[in-house]
Parts: structure tokens; sequence; C-alpha cells
């Protein structure tokens, strides 16, 4: 909404400056987002002067020379080139060293004395180009005859337009006149409405007119004047000048004059050409199914029940409260004008205007709700500027259609209530003051209550507490205040699935991770490439999406982690990526919304890919692989004290020889493994292995354990022995490592030497192990070491077909 | 092994042993020194391993004068041991030198990603005045994003928060599933869930139907706080969200508390800092305004209470809500929001 000072003014006297206006409306919940200050020019040296006469300039035949009066008995001569300049005029006086802007230069300049062909000119008088009000041309700027001699120009033709950012709970700052309240609220003054008196001729209206509301549901009341013998044309200036600092497009006089006065009091209006009106009657009822209507922008639109219509005796002439209909638009050709000021429901408005995707000055308004007894203010206000400005003669009385007449609701508040919410104690009168300076009739301030009606204007407010923040935002949020909360802390409840997200964020940044979060929104394509459709559950559709790209919920993370993973690849060829993401993925219960909300899945994926170790001077290794992540993944379990189990598995994501099922006890917790070849393709991710893991976070909370008990230190020293086993290809070293550790005088084992060189004899693998030896009872003497091995070795030998390397052993 | 040990003899080996080590001039004599004596065979080592054989009276004897001698060796080695080190260590250090300012051996570093780091900080000032944290779906009904948030269907207010829905119709056709916009739907839920007092933060991911700009994303994290009990007033909503503005955005902040409208709070309430870059004068970073907005807050509306079955004549309570990446944004001076969800490690490395 954009409100000029000037225009304000009208209604409520203003002498503040317009920042300070505005940081107050901001304050008490009006933001005024900017200001724009027009005609902001030096009070001192641009003033309004009077043009006495206009010599010719010595010469040259297209130059003048005016001398202007300007006031306290002075006057100047200047050189002047405009062709309009005249004695009598009122006009913009520039005195030397005013800042203007110079149409030559393009900038804004201190205007200096020139010698104009012989004539030395200390002055100007100015055109709108200098003044920055405009682009014309055509001559100097003559102002209207009431402009006072000697006046700054910026005090007569200044002003500031305020762009307010209106909350949608307040309607009635839709308009100038429901500004001004505020204004007056908050700087002690009062505001006063507008003139709304005119003469009226002596033909009643309702003999001339017929008007039935057959849906009194959809419109609470509707109000019409008629004015017969009006002149279509432009506007005058000063009604233009406020339309377009307001930023409406002035049309025609009597249509300006609709708009100016729902921006001056929120009340949308329409003017019907009365002689369209088929058999004079206007029928307010809902549309007929296939009923259609052209309305003001040109569009042919298709009608559908309960869209209100105003409708003459037989066809929809407009749309109640969003537009009006072509048919019966004000033209040139129109004599008599049917106005009307009606008050039509909010959620219908709102849904018509959603269904045919209008949004207009009028439905906005509407929908948020206006009061019935705007209507017949806003009707003769506006039938009285219709007289002024297009000429003509108001019938005798309006119409006015109100079955059902509203109370204003009355409210009390209390100095408990003010307590309670606010935790201030202001008086009674206080309170009174405060709420009556905003409108509120203030019906008996008694014992600790104040009792008051709501001004028609304000839909808003329904309750108590709606008054406590009038008294609030009046008083100033500034004026209460700040304490700490006295009241008991609630019990802790503990979040364990909480805890346990940051536990791994915490554990994986640590493990050199970095953490990453994608979007939740995707598309079916990006989760097939990932091959997680498919596979998986169909992904939940957006019904509007943005763009295709996210079209659906995301089912799996994958997609996510490894689109950031290629892009990261392609600018850090150097150094690895090692990425993570905790998020949710979004599995459907059903087919359709009665089978409730979807679950939302905690889960963690982490990637990682390119060399293990930056480049340095200090190491030589390779490119991180399956052991990598399964490296992470272990220590991260482990700091979660959860000893995982590691079987060889598919998955159609990742690479078919190089994928692990990861489980706890009979808990499963996921998947490791290299990415598939296909998958990295549809990536565009070259030349690189990655390693992912993917991990149920519910599972994790299944399954770890909390730090229980502890075992003292074993005291006995350790003794260990390398044992390098050939064995066949087929055992996993899982399994040696169980056998091993079975044993009761084994710590543990360590595979410390993978070889599978060609002198293996095929089939075969061979595995180095360090095996440390351990006793609680005491220290173990290489007898019974040697004994253990033995009967180790015998066992590898039996169970799993696996022999000491070297014959000899 | 050589004679049995008496006391003389140790007493004699001991003298021998120290006035030799007296004429030590260098670590590595020192060391030859110390196998004569005290090596595994070394004259003292014999003496006392040769303790054992003696008859009892004798072994009491001799061991104490051996065990005294040893002590006293010992130690005037270990101070020979400490002159020597005192020495000769530079000079040996020295041809051990390394280049210093070769990089170390390299560690892969992890981040925290700055949303988690922010929420993490927001629900540490909130922790320390008993504001639990809790989560909620993401995915939610029409009626916790806004019916019971005071926001009826077709209400304009909706306006307020353009909406994602899910295609996944009701009974009736109708949408009724949505992303939810903000945080709030789990005021009702908690509410719904617990008796008075509550105080809780929530954070979360909210999304909003928007065209993305260099301050706007359709996907971002906000952290949503509640506390509701019998006595929580307008002021200590100020004094809880003054205090944490001043811990995440420094002491010298100033705060500002203005009224704004928010369909489920009354009297709502927009909380501005100071502008850091310009000080309250007015820049680009601040709109000309000298304040920077960081959250909306408000007395929790009476219909919200009613609606999860409190009584608003007994209890009270404030409500607020902030978007992460914002106050990241601020603290951090990151120009665009849509670095957050690039996931560029170039850009998450940096926090
Ligand atoms: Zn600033």
């Amino acid at each position: 909404m954009k409100a000029p000072l000037s225009w304000i003014t009208q209604y409520v006297p203003v002498d503040l400056p317009p920042q300070e206006v505005a940081h107050r409306l901001t304050m008490a919940g009006n933001e005024v987002d900017d200001i724009t200050v027009t005609g902001d020019w030096d009070r001192e040296r641009v003033v309004v002067g009077r043009v006495l006469e206009v010599k010719r300039h010595p010469n040259a035949d297209r130059l003048t020379i005016p001398t202007v009066e300007l006031g306290d008995g002075k006057t100047a001569a200047v050189v002047c080139g405009a062709p309009n300049v005249a004695a009598g005029q009122k006009v913009a006086f520039a005195h030397e060293g005013a800042r203007l802007f110079s149409a030559r230069s393009g900038r804004v300049e201190a205007l200096r004395p020139a010698n104009i062909r012989g004539v030395v000119s200390s002055g100007m008088v100015c055109s709108e180009i200098e003044l920055g009000l405009g682009d014309d041309h055509g001559g100097i700027l003559v102002l209207d005859d009431d402009a006072p001699v000697g006046t700054p120009l910026a005090d007569y033709l200044g002003d500031a337009v305020l762009d307010m950012n209106v909350t949608p709970n307040r309607p009635d700052c839709l308009s100038i006149m429901g500004i001004a309240r505020e204004v007056a609220a908050l700087t002690g003054r009062e505001a006063v409405e507008p003139d709304s008196s005119y003469l009226e001729s002596e033909v009643p209206i309702e003999d001339v007119v017929d008007i039935e509301v057959v849906d009194t549901d959809l419109c609470r009341r509707y109000t019409a004047s008629l004015v017969t013998g009006v002149s279509i044309g432009p506007s005058p200036k000063w009604l233009q000048d406020a339309l377009i600092k307001a930023d409406q497009r002035p049309i025609n006089n009597v249509v300006d004059v609709t708009n100016y006065v729902m921006l001056e009091y929120g009340q949308p209006l329409h003017a019907f050409d009365f002689d369209k009106v088929k058999d004079a009657k206007i029928v307010v009822r809902r549309a007929r199914a296939g009923e259609r209507l052209l309305t003001l922008d040109g569009e042919d639109r298709a009608l559908v029940p309960p869209m209100l219509t105003i409708a003459d005796s037989s066809d929809a002439i407009g749309l109640a409260g969003v537009i009006g209909g072509a048919e019966t638009q004000m033209t040139e050709a129109t004599t008599a004008v049917l106005l009307e000021s009606a008050n039509f429901d909010a959620v219908n408005t709102r849904r018509t205007g959603a269904a045919l995707r209008l949004s207009t000055g009028a439905s906005y308004r509407f929908e948020r709700g206006l009061r019935a007894e705007l209507a017949p203010l806003a009707l003769r206000r506006a039938t009285k500027l219709i007289l002024e400005v297009a000429g003509g003669q108001a019938a005798k009385g309006i119409v006015d259609v109100y079955p059902g007449e509203e109370e204003p609701p009355a409210i009390t508040l209390t100095r408990e209530r003010i307590r309670k919410v606010l935790g201030i104690d202001p008086d009674v009168s206080e309170t009174a003051g405060a709420l009556k300076s905003l409108g509120f009739a203030v019906v008996e301030p008694v014992g600790g209550a104040v009792a008051v009606k709501v001004p028609y204007w304000r839909t808003d407010v329904a309750i108590e507490d709606d008054l406590v923040e009038e008294l609030a935002r009046i008083r100033g949020y500034d004026s209460i205040p700040t304490t700490a909360i006295t009241t008991a802390i609630p019990h802790h409840s503990p979040q364990p699935m909480l805890d346990m997200k940051d536990r791994m964020r915490d554990v994986l940044a640590a493990a050199g991770m970095c953490e990453m979060i994608s979007y939740s929104l995707t598309s079916p394509g990006e989760l097939d490439g990932a091959a997680a459709l498919g596979n998986g559950p169909e992904p939940l559709m957006i019904a509007n999406p943005m763009s295709g790209e996210q079209s659906c919920l995301r089912t799996s993370l994958r997609a996510g982690v490894l689109s950031c993973l290629a892009s990261n690849l392609r600018v850090s060829r150097n150094e690895g990526v090692r990425t993570f993401e905790i998020g949710r993925v979004y599995i459907p219960r059903g087919k359709s919304a009665e089978y409730g909300l979807p679950e939302e899945r905690e889960m963690l994926v982490g990637v990682m890919a390119g060399p293990r170790e930056p480049v340095s001077w200090g190491t030589r290794s390779g490119d991180m692989d399956f052991y990598d992540a399964k490296g992470v993944l272990e220590s991260a379990l482990a700091q979660i004290r959860l000893e995982a189990a590691f079987e060889k598995d598919t998955d159609p994501s990742l690479h078919p020889g190089r994928t692990a099922r990861v489980s706890s006890g009979s808990v499963a917790l996921g998947v490791v493994g290299e990415v598939h070849p296909s998958v990295l393709e549809r990536f565009g991710i070259e030349d690189a292995a990655v390693a992912l893991f993917e991990i149920d976070v519910e599972s994790l909370l299944e399954s770890s354990q909390e730090a229980g008990g502890y075992s003292p230190p074993n005291r006995y020293p350790q003794s260990s022995r390398d044992l390098a086993l050939t064995l066949p290809a087929s055992v996993p070293s899982a399994a040696v490592q169980a056998l091993l550790e079975r044993h009761k005088l084994i710590a543990r084992s360590i595979p410390f030497d993978v070889y599978s060189g060609a002198e293996l004899p095929p089939g075969k693998k061979s595995i180095s192990y360090r095996v440390v030896f351990q006793s609680e009872k005491g220290t173990l003497t290489a007898e019974q070491i040697n004994n253990a091995q033995r009967d180790l070795l015998r066992r590898l030998r039996q169970e799993l077909g696996a022999e000491l390397r070297g014959a000899d052993s | 092994m050589a004679d049995r040990p008496t006391v003389g003899v140790v007493e004699a080996v001991a003298t021998k042993a120290l006035e030799e080590l007296d004429a030590v001039g260098d670590a590595e004599a020192l060391e030859r020194w110390r196998v004569s004596y005290l090596g595994r065979r070394g004259e003292l080592t014999a003496i006392l391993r040769g303790i054992g054989t003696l008859p009892p009276e004798a072994r009491r004897q001799v061991g104490a004068a051996a065990n005294a001698a040893k002590a006293r060796v010992d130690e005037a080695m270990a101070a020979r041991k400490r002159e020597f080190s005192r020495e000769v260590t530079p000079a040996l250090l020295a041809e051990d030198s390394i280049d210093v300012t070769l990089p170390g051996r390299p560690v892969p570093t992890g981040r925290l990603h700055p949303t988690t780091q922010t929420v993490r900080e927001i629900c540490r000032i909130f922790a320390s005045m008993g504001f639990d944290a809790v989560e909620g779906p993401e995915v939610e009904w029409d009626r916790y994003n806004f019916e019971m948030l005071n926001i009826p269907k077709h209400h304009p207010a909706r306006d307020m928060f353009n909406t994602f829905w899910v295609d996944y119709p009701d009974r009736n056709g109708e949408q009724s599933v949505l992303l939810r916009t903000h945080t709030s739907p789990m005021q009702a839920r908690i509410m719904e869930d617990t008796r008075p007092p509550v105080r809780v933060v929530v954070p979360g991911k909210c999304y909003r139907y928007e065209a993305t700009d260099a301050t706007h994303e359709w996907q971002l994290t906000q952290v949503e706080g509640l506390a509701v009990d019998d006595g929580i007033t307008f002021a200590d909503l100020k004094g809880t969200l003054y205090e944490f503005a001043r811990q995440i955005f420094g002491e010298e902040r100033r705060v500002r508390f203005r009224c704004d409208y928010f369909p489920f709070v009354e009297p709502g309430v927009d909380v501005a800092i100071d502008c850091f870059s310009c000080g309250g004068a007015g820049c680009r970073t601040c709109g000309r305004t000298g304040w920077i907005e960081i959250m909306g807050a408000g007395m929790v509306h009476p219909n919200v209470l009613k609606g999860v079955g409190y009584d608003p004549a007994v209890y009270t309570g404030f409500a607020f809500g902030m978007g992460v990446e914002r106050i990241a944004m601020l603290k951090h001076g990151i120009e665009d929001i849509r670095h957050f969800y690039a996931n560029d490690l170039r850009f998450l490395k940096q926090f």
C-alpha cells in the first residue's frame, strides 16, 4: 500500500518528519518498507513565484525574460526558453545555487548564473525536468492559482510516499483513512473523516432502480446510488496525482473516483453504466452453471457456483467483489452511473479469485474481511466526488439492502488480563486512553476493567487479548520490561534420536568427513539414477512442484550425496572427497492420505572417493576404496559401542563383488560398498572408485549399547605370534578371525598382510595374522603358547582348509 | 663365578667404579663403563648375583652393603649421564635436524555443516534457559500447519506461507498433506501431547513454494520455541529473546521488539538487532533501516491454546521462530543463502 503523506494529512495533521511517522507506524505493527520523498528541494532556493510580466529577449527570438514576484517585495528577471510562460502564472522559481537536475549533463547540479545571448540570468523558472517531477519538455511547470507566493516549493508540492507492508489482519490499513487513524493514535491527534455531503435531486432512487439480493449469505449488505447526466472524461489533476502517487493508473473521472474512494476508505466500489443494466434491475445471486462473463480485463470467463455475480434482469454483469463486466463499464457515451458499495463474503471472494487466478484491489480487500458499516460511508463519499468531477445529479437517497444488521462487538479488558499477558499493570485511565485514541468507544471504565465497542474499521479485534495487543503497541513494546521466566523448568525428556544424530555427526566429522545437506525434493529420474527407485518404495509426488527436478520427496539420500560428490570431484582433483549427510527419507504408508503421513526415516549416507591423502611429501597412498568406507563406519560404530558384522551381499546401486551388508546381532544396520560403475556413469563420475555406506539411524538406536560396566585391564603380559596362512579364496577372513578368537588364550587377531601373488596355487589366497596371546590367570609360558598354536593350526586346517605358508611349518 | 663376595670386595669394587666413573670423558666411555660394572656381565652385577649363594648371616651383611653400593653407583652414573646429555645433546641433535616448515602428515579434517553448527548454538543457548530440543514431521497435515495455528482454510494469512502440497489426497479428494512451511505445527503437537509446563525448541527443515534468490531458499531450517505455563508473560518473552540475541550476536548488540502479525500469536512481535554493518545508520545489509530482523515471536494465541485443550485463562505462553540459515548468514557475513544447499566443499570447509 502506497500512502502519500500529503493524502494522510487531509485527515490528520502531521507535524513530524516522514521518517519519524514511518518509525512510529513500523514499531506499532504497520511496517513502512520504504519512503519515497518527492520534491526534496532546497527550501531557501526553490520557491513559489508569480510571473509579473514577460519581455522579449533582445538577441533571441525564442527566448523571453519574465519578471517573477517572489514575495516580500522581491522580484527577479531571468532568461527563459519555454514557450508557455505568461504573465499571471504561478511558477516554481529557483535561485542561484539551487540543486536541480540538468537535462544537459544528466546529473543534479547547483544552478549557476549564466550569460545567455548577452543577458545575465541568475535563477530559473523551472520545468518538471529540473524539479525531477517528470520528463515534460514542453515548457515550465505552471502551478495552481492558489499556490502561495514566496513559499518554499517543497512545502507546496513536496511529498513523501510511505510504502506500507500491510499485514493480512489489517484491511483498514489498506486505506489512507486507516493509516491516518493509526498516525493520529501514535501522535496524539485526532483523525477526521472526509466530507460526504452532496445535494440530491427530487427523484427517489427506489423509483428508478430495483435491487434484489438473492444470496444474502454471500452479500450481507448492498448499497447503491445513482448519478445521471454525468460526462465521462479525464479526471482533474489533483485526482490523477493522488492516484499516481498511490500507484494506481488514472482511467476516467468516474472510475478514478471509485478507485480513489477505495484507497481512501478501504471499501471497493463499482460503477455500472446504468443504461446498459437491463430493466434497471440488479440481482445479486450465485452464478448459474454454464454462465459466462466478459470481464473488464477482456477475458471471457466461465463462472461456476458458488461464485457470486451481480446480474441484471437476465445476465451476469459483474463478478461480485472481484471484477466488473465489460458490457456495463464506463464509456465516453455513459451518462448515468449506478454506483455500488457492498459487503461481500470474504471466503467466497477468496475462492472465486483463486479459481479464476485473479487478484484485484477489490478482491484483496474483501477477502481480508470488511464490516458492513463501511459500505454506505464510502458510497456517499464517492457519489459526492462523482458529482464534483463528472457533473450530473444524484437521485434522492441510496438503496441499502441490509437484512441482518450487525452490532459492533463489545469486549471488556481487565487489569488482571493485562498483568497476566504483558507483565505490566497500567492504570485504567491509561488503558482507556490508549483504546480511545484508536477509535474504540469506551463504554464504562469501571473498577479494574475497560469495556469497549470495536470501531467498524477494526475487523481484526475480536477478543480481550486483541485489546491487550492494542494497548501494548500504542504504549510501545519498549515500555514493557524484560524479565527472565520464573516458572519451574519442566522435566527433561530424553531425545535419543536427536542425540544419536548429533553423535554420528561428530564422529564422522572427526573421521575426516564433511557434512552436507541436500534438498528433500528430487525427481524420480534422479532417484532412479542412484538405482534407488524400482527397488524401493514409490516416492510421494508434489502436487504443485516448482520444477521437474524437484517433483517428489526423496526415498533415498544416495542421489543427493552422489551428485554432491560428483560436483566436488570435478573441482578437487588433488584431494579426496569425503562427505556425509544425515537426513530423512519419506516413505509413504499407502496410496492416499487415509494411510496417514509418510514414515520419515532418518538415514545416514557417507561417500568417499579420490586420493586417500592429499598429495604430500610424506605419504604415497592410493585412492580410497571399500575398506576406507568400512574403516570409517567401523570406527563410528565403535564409538557407540556397537560391534557390527559385515557379510558379503548385493545392492542394486553397488558393485556386486564389493558390497557388504552391515548388521549387529539380529538388527540390520545398512550397507557398505563401492558404487556400481553404471550408477557412477549416471552421475558423471569417471575414473574414480566411490565407496559408500548407508545406515538406518533408527537401527543404531535399537542396537547401540550405552556404556555399561568395565573390566579391569589384564595385568599379565601379551605375546604375539605371526601366522602366514594360505587358504581357499572363498573363505572370508572373518571366519579365520572368528576361529582364532574363540580360543581362550587369544585376546585378538589382526590380519596384517594380504597376499595374492602369482606363486599361490589357483583358488588360494594368503593372509598373515598377528595373533595376540594372553591369559587372565598368569603369564603364558612358551610351551603354553606353542600348544595353543598347534591346536589352532589343526583346527584351521580341518575347518577352513587353511595351511601355514611355507611347507615345513 | 669369581670369589665369594665380602663386604670388603663390595666396597673395593664400588670405589674403583666410582673412580673410573670420574675419569669417563664422554657418553661412549660412560656406556663402556656401565657395561663393565652394571651390564649383564659387569663386576657389580656379578657380586649382586653371588649374594644368593652366601650363608644367611653373610647374605644379610653383604646384601645390605651391596645394595647401598649399587645405589651410590647408580646415582653417580645418573649424575654423569645428565652432565653428558647437557653437553652432548646440541651437537648430536643438530645432525638430526629437520625442515620444520614442511607440512605435517595430512590428517583428513571433517566439518559440520554451518546450518548444523548454528542449530546447535541456538539450541545450546536455549538449553541453558531450560528449553529441551524436540523434532517433528516435515510432511504435515494442513490441520497442524495451519488450522490449529488459527489459520483456517481460505484465511488470507495463508498468503504468508506459500505451500508445497503433497499429491496425497484424502477421502474427499482434497489435498490435506503438505510440506510444513514452518516448524510451528510442533507447537500444537507438543501441547496436545503434554500438560504444562512446556518449554521446548524445535529445530527442523521447512519448505516454501518460493522463487530462489540471494535471501530466499525454498528449503530452509527453522528453530521454533515455545514456553507455556501459568505465569509466563510478554515481559518474559522479551527477556528470553533479548538474552538469546545477545548471546548469539554479541553483548554489544541492541535488540528491538516491534509489533508484527502472525495469526497464531497475540500480541505479535518482530525481533531485530541493530545492524552490525552500519551500526544503525542504514545500509544495504539492513535495507536502510538500521535494523536486521532475526525472528518472529509473540504470546501464544488463546485460540491455539484452546485448540489443544489448554485453558487460556490459566495458561499463557510465548512462541518464536527463526530461520537458521539467516542467523548463520548474519553471523558469518554470508551474502547468498543458496550456498547452504549447493554443497560445495570449498564453502562448507570454511566453518
Ligand atoms: Zn545497516
